[in-house]
């Protein structure tokens, strides 16, 4: 399984959309680390200069909302940002986050007990959160059976992968 | 127990007797629907996925160049060749490109590629629209959609539902937009969430096609999976004349399962604005316009209200007159047969006339892509159906969302206006 992430905190509010995660203008490029380069522009421009590779984001309800661009959560990865907190997120981006291999964790605890600058380190696998600055830790919300089993074999790609093979 | 809307197509879809809400699901899908920007992401994909030579059916696809085009650079033509290319090698049936289609959500249901209780997913979010005929329709990523090119199929967390009952009759210039935006303001952008909203009541009854397909297509506003009509005649005979593809009219059952049930009387509803910078910070007009607020664009189009019945509303106001001096208004027909019947009508030129640009058909300014980008502090009064930060250009303009009737008012003053005072607006 993934190894333990870590990573400064950045801290962000409710419902940040699609729109600011990539805006319109950039969903012609393909290139991944080109859309990396402008991960979350419309929201904080200077979030790519800022923040180092492993990162994470932090944010309250409804993370993702808006538009189904799969590049939305290619360029927060492509950027360096190791993973999303969020109390909750968007039903577009949930799916597309996991079948991309961008790692989700969803805790109202977690993000009301960490602050913008604070250490976090992550276990994807068990879906632990520890505030390495704070001494805290937490659990995330666990994924169903199915969404797991998709995780575990490696995303969406390799389920569909061995469906194929199945009917051959 | 009984299913509502919603779970008797997810049922069928997945050749089960029933679901119920929060169970996984495989089923069969009816349309894989793409456009430029997500089929170009899809088809990187499907090329990696080993095993994936050919789409599970060609005739089930259906991709529309809309977002980018015509062509806005280099980059935004590579994708639509890219799409091109993609659609002649798998002999794709439904492909359409600039000048034969339009914005995806309204050329699928003009083509007759959608009927009641058919199972749809598309690489946009707006797919939710095809919810207006009675078809339970979804938004998707692009590597979901590459799963469903190849496998014809997806997996679904089947959604609980919720009921509104919307009645009464809406007043002069209330349209099936002021009813939405209310909607949206009321459950808010995450109301819906891994939801479905059913829509029923005498007012939706009585609504045209178009008014339904307004209020389905910005279910995804509330956060909702999707939001779906009850097909009923005025449904049957719309797609009847379309397509001759046999289809299945569900129904929910008497006694399904909503989690919630919300009643809404729009008797007394007056035009509504949603302000910047969310699809849910809406208000009455009489509360916006005390404000006061100029305006630098109008847009009229989008999959929300690019349709002919809204291109009538306008032209309607503005025949005979100008648009305000310093504002650009700017007009795209939802599709190609949208912007022909206009023309046959004399609208685009009664607009034209008035003083607005009216463009060829696509997604253009709605979504900041081209052909109408906000500039810094600008602010937009548009038909179209998010207003987040950014979302037609600079982050530091204002979008103001609302229906193509307030809009043209406001395109006559420069200001928001109320479409109730447009006879008192001076010529
Ligand atoms: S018109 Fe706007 S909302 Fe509709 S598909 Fe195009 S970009 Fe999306």
């Amino acid at each position: 399984m993934e190894a333990t992430l870590r990573g400064h905190a950045h801290k962000y509010g409710k419902n940040v959309d699609t729109d600011v995660i990539i805006p319109g203008k950039y969903c012609n490029i393909i290139d991944r680390a080109e859309l990396g380069k402008h991960a979350l522009e419309g929201l904080d421009p200077e979030y790519t200069g800022r923040m180092k590779p492993g990162d994470i984001i932090v944010a309250d309800t409804n993370f993702g909302c808006g538009s189904s661009r799969e590049v939305a959560p290619i360029a927060i990865k492509a950027s360096g940002t190791s993973a999303v907190i969020a109390k909750s997120f968007a039903r577009i981006f949930y799916r597309n986050a996991l079948n991309i291999g961008l790692p989700i964790f969803e805790s109202a605890e977690a993000v009301d007990g960490i602050e913008s600058g604070d250490e976090i380190e992550l276990e994807p696998a068990g879906g632990i959160v520890r505030n390495l600055t704070k001494g805290t830790s937490y659990r995330a919300a666990e994924f169903p059976p199915f969404m797991q089993s998709l995780i575990d074999a490696g995303g969406l790609v390799p389920y569909v992968e061995r469906r194929l093979a199945e009917s051959q | 127990m009984g299913m509502t809307l919603t779970e008797k197509i997810l049922a069928r879809h997945a050749a089960l007797e029933s679901v119920e809400p929060g169970q996984i699901i495989n089923a069969k899908v009816d349309l894989v629907l793409a456009n430029e920007l997500s089929a170009a992401v899809a088809i990187g994909v499907m090329r990696g996925i080993k095993g994936a030579g050919k789409v599970f059916d060609p005739s089930k696809i259906a991709l529309v160049a809309d977002h980018f085009v015509p062509a806005k650079d280099a980059q935004s033509a590579g994708l639509a060749r890219l799409m091109k290319e993609f659609a002649a090698e798998q002999k794709v049936e439904h492909f359409f490109d600039v000048g034969r289609g339009g914005i995806e959500h309204v050329v699928l249901p003009e083509e007759g590629l959608v009927a009641p209780g058919e199972l749809i997913v598309g690489g946009d979010s707006h797919t939710c629209t095809y919810g207006a005929f009675g078809a339970f329709a979804t938004g998707m990523g692009s590597t979901d959609i590459a799963a469903a090119f190849v496998l014809g199929e997806v997996w679904l967390k089947v959604p609980a539902s919720i009921k509104l009952v919307y009645s009464g009759k809406p007043g002069p210039f209330v349209y099936a937009k002021d009813i939405m935006l209310r909607t949206v303001g009321e459950l808010g952008i995450d109301g819906a969430t891994y939801r479905a909203i059913e829509y029923h009541g005498s007012t939706v009854d009585e609504l045209s096609i178009t008014g339904r397909i307004t209020m389905a297509n910005m279910a995804i506003e509330a956060g909702a999976k999707n939001g779906i009509f009850h097909a009923d005649a005025k449904t049957i005979a719309y797609v009847k004349e379309r397509t001759d593809r046999p289809f299945v009219v569900e129904r929910a059952d008497a006694d399904a399962r909503y989690e919630r049930v919300i009643s809404i009387d729009i008797s007394e509803l007056e035009p509504q604005v949603a302000c910047p910078h969310t699809p849910d910070n809406v208000h009455p007009i009489s509360d916006v316009t005390r404000d006061d607020l100029k305006v630098d664009q109008v847009f009229i189009g989008s999959c929300t209200n690019g349709y002919i019945d809204d291109l009538r509303v306008v032209a309607k106001i503005l025949d005979g007159k100008r648009i305000a001096p310093n504002l650009r208004v700017i007009v795209n027909p939802g599709s190609q047969k949208v912007w022909m019947q206009a023309a046959d009508e004399g609208i685009l030129t009664t607009l034209a006339a008035a003083g607005c640009a009216v463009n060829t058909p696509g997604c253009g300014a709605c979504f900041g892509g081209h052909m109408g980008t906000l500039g810094d502090g600008e602010r937009a009064i548009s038909t179209t159906n998010r207003n987040y930060v950014g979302r037609m250009g600079s982050p530091k303009a204002e979008i103001y969302l609302a229906s193509p009737a307030t809009c043209a008012a406001s395109a006559l003053t420069g200001r928001i206006t109320d479409p109730r005072v447009v006879e008192a607006v001076p010529v």
